[in-house]
């Protein structure tokens, strides 16, 4: 077939894209304007655009009240989860966001600031300080290493920055992993508990309320994590929020409009420092106990994605992204869900990404037909092809008679299979016109196999997997997240 | 005396294969600037490629092929799947970011490394495997060097990385397309404008990164032998140090850097404690950087506006 059937309408590739040059920021964000809602929920979503912030921010705090009655226990631990992920996600937006400073470290100061608590309120001294002084102390400090780390990489800029607090970070951990022991000062004192971590942490304790049930945790959570929008909201507006986004468009300009470039960097770095490591006394509290393990990269990355996904710079879009961040792995943990979550995904993906219509069919079609037909080759030239146990859960038992569920060798079919859908799924975006189909349908269906097969049973792996194309993906195809803005750099 | 020679072989070899993975490192961020944060998970898909390598030939044990041969083969399917990965990396994660801020394709580094790491961890499952060297090659065969016996796998790896560097020395300085790549790495918009295909470049630069990252693979697997999907977090971590203490963007400063960080690794080890060795290959990253934030050999950017 002749390439005709390429609409206009059809998307253009990324390089097609419009690039920097030409468009600059006012511009970008009156086309994003003018575009405004569609779909179904365009109405609902205008009026909620209309609102003022504060009661924009009121309506959503009053929805995440209900969250306890509506959630079993356990579901409260994962919105717990999900507001202390939120709170890191507002932290490094101050730093990420809006001062563009790429801080590696972040999460060094989230384990500070647990690891501080754990040492004041425990029976590690012992020493057990009323939380409404230890909370303040703690706070100082965590901005103050802020400040120091800080200091200590003023004269590197850009990249340099990204290394020396990704370093920090991860001496952080080594000296809390491998130095439980002060080496000079005393053989007996045990600071960090090593490996083992600090366990039996007291909860917050306000002059004899203790905050030590699931939902008061959650209710204290969600009180600050309003306050500390309001103050967030208000500093993005002020004189310093809008000389942080200053530096973060142009360094060399902000300079020249008096902005003291090095001092203004400093207070990012120690603003968000200093969230985190309030964060980290609520972690060490909900956790009841600190484990050098919490703060590796991995968990960095988490909030990296929260952030990014969101969109970087956004109050609301920080929310969303820690919400979906947080939320994802929960799912996937069951297989059932997991199921949903990825079929729903992959037609939504499909139902985007391939216009027109007709392709849209021939695809889902050829998938389908392309299935049957596997099958029976495979069950013909070799008898364990169909030999495994489905996943439990609807789809999975559904598509039992559809998709190979591989016995014996299922490992290294797999592996074939998931190298190949990998190639695939690139493949797909190189191509045009009707040979995305052609390599769509078999690259649908091997994900699918090493879905069934194998994903399904490894939630934190996929989790892994997904978090990672994630951060790629979005800076292809949408670097300003879902809620942020869309900035043009004029180079 | 035989402790200390004994260290510095240990740093030296450790030295050669950091400085073959900051190689990489270093010429990529010279051509893009960009940090490649992805870089040790391309080494580590090498250590593996020559493991599967190995494995299909007999293993260590019963080779099929001659040694020499098996050797050789190993090597070639690392270079091989590594600048594959590399390239495929480049073409889809990188390059649909060229026009983009410099926080974009920073991210999308982090982002492939932490997916490759993942896919390892699916094709190969965790826990570690081993190259079994010395019943591929016979610990005691090597040669003296003073007081002490050198291991001839350590004594390939070290040669090995010395042939490398001077190829690529010459190539960088030489050939046509080595010329190109300094070209592009001084100045991109006046090389495209001088007619250098810049895609051209940057696709070799990947490849001879990604392919070196691939043999320093292989050469660790073959020295220290185990090999797990976490190897390239922390190889690539050392090696980073390497090609920033040594100054990133600079091909002499990434082997200066590779021996400097491998001998500070290894004497650590030997005469203060193996808890310290991280500690202070990190605390030597930052002295450097904050002494001479462009690193040993790194020239200072000339900042245009």
């Amino acid at each position: 077939m002749p390439d005709s059937s390429d609409t206009p309408e059809s998307r253009p590739t990324v390089e097609e894209a419009p690039t920097g040059i030409g468009v600059d920021e006012w511009v970008a964000q009156a086309g994003e304007l003018r575009e405004g809602h569609r779909g179904l929920t365009a109405p609902a979503r205008r009026a909620f655009d209309s609102l003022r912030p504060g009661w924009r921010l009121a309506i959503v705090a009053v929805a995440a009240a209900t969250v306890p009655y509506l959630v079993k226990p356990g579901g409260v631990r994962i919105a717990i989860g999900i507001l202390i992920l939120a709170m890191l996600a507002l932290g490094l937006n101050v730093v990420v966001g809006w001062a563009g400073l790429l801080d590696l470290g972040f999460v060094a100061f989230f384990g500070f600031g647990a690891y501080f608590y754990a040492i004041v309120a425990s029976e590690q001294l012992p020493a057990h300080w009323p939380t409404w002084i230890a909370l303040p102390i703690i706070v100082f400090f965590s901005g103050a290493l802020g400040v120091l780390v800080s200091l200590a990489s003023r004269r590197v800029a850009g990249d340099y920055l990204a290394i020396l607090t990704l370093f920090f970070s991860l001496i952080f951990v080594e000296l809390v992993r491998n130095f439980q022991r002060l080496p000079f000062v005393s053989e007996d004192l045990n600071l960090t508990g090593g490996p083992n971590g600090i366990p039996g942490v007291d909860p917050w304790d306000f002059f004899g309320f203790k905050i030590n049930t699931f939902n008061r945790h959650y209710y204290v959570l969600l009180v600050l994590i309003v306050l500390l929008i309001i103050v967030l909201h208000n500093l993005s507006s002020s004189r310093t929020g809008r000389a942080w986004r200053a530096i973060r468009d142009d360094v060399l300009a902000a300079e020249h409009m008096t902005i003291p470039v090095n001092n203004m960097m400093l207070l990012a770095f120690a603003t968000g420092a200093a969230i985190a490591g309030f964060t980290g006394t609520v972690f060490a509290a909900v956790t009841v106990g600190v484990f050098p393990t919490s703060f590796t990269l991995a968990f960095l990355i988490t909030v990296y994605s929260a952030v990014i996904l969101g969109g970087a710079g956004s109050i609301p879009g920080v929310l969303l992204g820690a919400l979906v961040i947080g939320y994802l792995p929960e799912l996937l943990r069951s297989p059932r869900l997991a199921g949903w979550l990825f079929y729903f995904g992959l037609l939504v993906a499909l139902a985007l990404l391939i216009r027109p219509w007709q392709r849209l069919v021939a695809v889902i079609g050829g998938v389908v037909a392309f299935g049957y037909a596997v099958r029976i080759v495979a069950a013909a030239v070799w008898s364990d092809a169909t030999t495994g146990t489905a996943a439990e859960g609807f789809i999975s038992e559904l598509l039992d008679g559809w998709v190979l569920i591989l016995g014996e060798n299922a490992q290294i079919i797999t592996n074939i299979a998931f190298v190949a859908a990998i190639a695939g799924a690139l493949a797909v975006t190189v191509v045009k016109g009707w040979w995305q189909v052609a390599v769509l349908i078999p690259t649908i269906y091997l994900g699918v196999l090493v879905w069934e097969n194998r994903l399904v049973f490894q939630p934190s792996l996929t989790r892994q997997l997904v978090f990672g194309a994630l951060l790629v993906i979005m800076m292809a195809v949408r670097p300003q997240g879902l809620l942020g803005k869309r900035r043009v750099e004029i180079t | 005396m035989e402790f200390f020679l004994q260290q510095t072989l240990n740093g030296l070899t450790l030295g050669s294969v950091y400085a073959l993975l900051a190689i990489g490192y270093s010429m990529v961020y010279g051509i893009l600037k960009l940090l490649n944060f992805a870089h040790g998970e391309v080494y580590m898909f090498g250590a593996f490629a020559g493991y599967g390598v190995l494995t299909l030939l007999g293993g260590p044990a019963s080779p099929v092929v001659p040694v020499w041969l098996l050797l050789i083969l190993m090597f070639a399917g690392a270079v091989v799947v590594s600048s594959a990965i590399g390239v495929a990396m480049e073409r889809f994660a990188y390059r649909p970011l060229r026009q983009s801020s410099r926080i974009a394709p920073l991210i999308s580094a982090i982002g492939v490394s932490f997916f490759l790491q993942a896919s390892a961890l699916f094709l190969f499952t965790a826990g570690f495997r081993t190259y079994d060297t010395p019943k591929l090659i016979d610990i005691s065969t090597g040669i003296t060097v003073g007081p002490i016996r050198v291991w001839l796998v350590r004594v390939l790896v070290i040669v090995g990385t010395a042939v490398v560097m001077v190829v690529l020395t010459l190539w960088v300085s030489r050939s046509r397309t080595g010329k190109a790549v300094r070209a592009v790495s001084f100045d991109r918009e006046a090389a495209e404008m001088m007619g250098v295909n810049v895609n051209h470049v940057i696709v070799v630069t990947f490849l001879i990164g990604s392919a070196l990252a691939g043999i320093s693979g292989v050469m660790t697997a073959l020295v220290f032998g185990r090999i797990f999907h976490f190897m390239g977090f922390i190889a690539g971590l050392k090696a980073f140090t390497a090609a920033v203490v040594g100054g990133i963007g600079s091909i002499p400063g990434a082997m200066l850097g590779g021996l400097l960080i491998g001998m500070a690794e290894s004497y650590t080890t030997g005469y203060i404690s193996s808890t310290f060795q991280n500690l202070i290959v990190f605390g030597l990253l930052i002295l450097v950087l904050l002494i001479k934030p462009t690193g040993l050999l790194g020239k200072p950017q000339l900042v245009k506006v």
